[in-house]
């Protein structure tokens, strides 16, 4: 490993004044079989943080296993801005997709009420649910989709839907599992627009699984890179993206046209 | 049981109510179909209509268990009801414990359960060729429902309603995404696990009047036909609960004009329901 580009082990450290969240020594084993180890991962608030890797390094186990949706060792830990206290962080979560299919009678609204309310969303809303399911969807300029059935919508909209759902109420930690195909270009740029924002208007701490490498450059602070069952290199995507192991597994080309287009980004913020 | 009586005198002053048995039995009606309409609903949202299906094959079983049980302790008198209860309820356990362990898919695991339940059952009740016996647990008999199970339906429909009334949006949002419903707080195991248990009693207690042969079909038929129509979950519900008391209703009125199995005639209505509501979709669609 080339430690002079790769901070994996700086991501242990904080000597921030921020409020961040940390990963210490996450291990997941599942029926015996090691699917990730050692995983140290650093995230302050208001940076968003990327997670790339080949197909079934482990990249949606690990936000599985922050969740606690599956068993893990090693420890969460949230600080906020004065360092003490290491509450576990109330996390919001965009799953790849909804167990659903496109002829399910389940509005967006319905989705929302049913995550705010007990009262059984058959029997009545709450009469200011509505107003609050509006608000939600403002933020991700999904307001005039919450009467739609969530089998209707394409798959960009669905993805604004349950960010909305996610952001409400606002967590410390987001995490965004990117569907692998179903969303246009357009959509995910938008939407990588969308969470952009967001993380600075409510200083959100972001960790992103990603199969976009150009939008990952474009978009993220700092990107760690799992191969291997283990984050094997972790920085911001300039380090990362130059890093021999991530070239080897994406691709020579596709590395040489990222630094190409680094160049010229340089070269056109000079000119300006 | 009085009060009800003079009520169905009072609102329904036909010939066929005369009958004590036909008033015992539209209470019976009233009381299981919006139940089944209800849960429904969540069964065919979560395609767990082959589940249902062996809960209600996991009946002989539990039959023929209750007969092994009175037959070894004689002094224990129990009621088959009972030990299909405890049966039904242990086997939803198993197989969803089974199919955690996530070494084949959910309908194999079932299918194996479901197979070995009826096999099971098959060769306790026929051995001695005495199976004649049982066979009206197949088809079920509305019309033979006592004052005493209907005490026993009156409290578990209660039951059941008051744990639906808790537990439904959290049981949605679980089966539409665990990880999401688990990032919001929800237990999502024991939820799943209740939902069956509560599906498994539902079964087992209505068998002996809808019939093995046909109660999932109750279960489905209802909430299929109002998803053709349906467009949010308020109207999913409203429709299947409408649905499945007309359809006991009628069914149970033609059923004594007719001469035929009760069960087996609500459920042809359902079908009928399920037909009109699949062209009003299609032309629908198409309008």
């Amino acid at each position: 490993m080339n430690h002079s580009k790769c901070v994996n082990s700086e991501c242990k450290t904080c000597e921030c004044n921020l409020c961040c969240t940390k990963i210490n020594n996450f291990g997941v084993k599942r029926s015996g079989v090691e699917i990730l180890k050692d995983v140290n991962l650093h995230i302050h608030c208001g940076d968003l943080t990327a997670v790339i890797g080949p197909n079934g390094a482990g990249k949606s186990t690990l936000l599985k296993a922050i969740l606690g949706d599956i068993s893990h060792t090693g420890e969460l830990q949230f600080l906020d801005a004065k360092n003490n206290g290491t509450t576990r962080p109330s996390i919001g979560y965009v799953p790849q997709k909804l167990e659903l299919d496109s002829t399910s009678p389940t509005s967006v609204l319905d989705l929302f009420a049913a995550a705010h309310t007990n009262l059984p969303i058959w029997f009545s809303y709450p009469k200011r649910i509505r107003e609050r399911v509006r608000e939600s969807l403002a933020r991700t300029h999904g307001e005039h989709l919450i009467n739609k059935r969530l089998g209707e919508l394409s798959g960009g909209e669905l993805q604004r839907v349950l960010l909305a759902l996610a952001l409400d109420p606002i967590p410390h930690l987001l995490l965004l599992d990117e569907p692998v195909s179903g969303i246009d270009q357009k959509g995910l740029e938008l939407f990588y627009q969308t969470v952009s924002i967001l993380r600075k208007n409510y200083d959100l701490s972001i960790i992103l699984v990603s199969h976009d490498l150009n939008l990952v450059a474009e978009y993220a602070d700092r990107v760690a890179f799992i191969n291997n069952k283990t984050i094997e290199c972790c920085g911001t995507p300039e380090e990362v993206f130059t890093n021999e192991k991530v070239i080897q597994t994406f691709g020579l080309d596709w590395s040489k046209r990222f630094q190409k287009a680094e160049k010229d980004r340089v070269a056109n913020a000079l000119m300006v | 049981m009085h009060l009800w009586y003079s009520l169905v005198d009072l609102l329904l002053p036909f010939g066929w109510m005369h009958y004590a048995f036909m008033k015992n039995a539209l209470l019976g009606v009233l009381l299981v179909t919006p139940i089944f309409g209800l849960l429904g609903t969540m069964i065919v949202n979560n395609k767990m209509a082959f589940f249902s299906d062996s809960l209600g094959h996991s009946a002989l079983t539990g039959i023929a268990i209750g007969v092994i049980v009175g037959n070894v302790f004689p002094f224990m008198e129990i009621k088959p009801i009972w030990s299909m209860l405890v049966f039904s309820v242990l086997m939803t356990i198993a197989i969803l414990v089974v199919k955690e362990a996530n070494t084949a898919s959910t309908d194999t695991i079932i299918g194996v359960f479901s197979s070995t339940a009826v096999a099971l059952g098959l060769v306790i009740l026929t051995r001695n060729g005495g199976f004649n016996k049982y066979s009206g647990y197949l088809i079920g008999d509305f019309l033979n429902i006592s004052p005493s199970d209907l005490l026993t339906l009156g409290i578990v429909f209660v039951l059941v309603i008051s744990l639906w009334v808790v537990i439904f949006n959290k049981l949605l949002l679980s089966s539409m995404n665990p990880s999401l419903a688990r990032s919001r707080g929800i237990r999502v195991k024991q939820y799943e696990y209740l939902f069956a248990i509560i599906m498994a009693v539902i079964v087992t207690i209505s068998i002996q009047w809808v019939g093995i042969l046909i109660i999932s079909s109750l279960l489905i038929i209802p909430a299929a036909s109002s998803r053709n129509i349906a467009k949010n979950m308020r109207q999913y519900h409203i429709y299947s609960v409408l649905i499945a008391l007309i359809s006991g209703l009628s069914g149970l009125i033609l059923s004594y004009f007719w001469g035929t199995a009760t069960g087996a005639t609500i459920v042809l209505i359902t079908s009928g329901f399920f037909a009109l509501t699949l062209v009003m979709k299609l032309r629908l669609g198409q309008g």
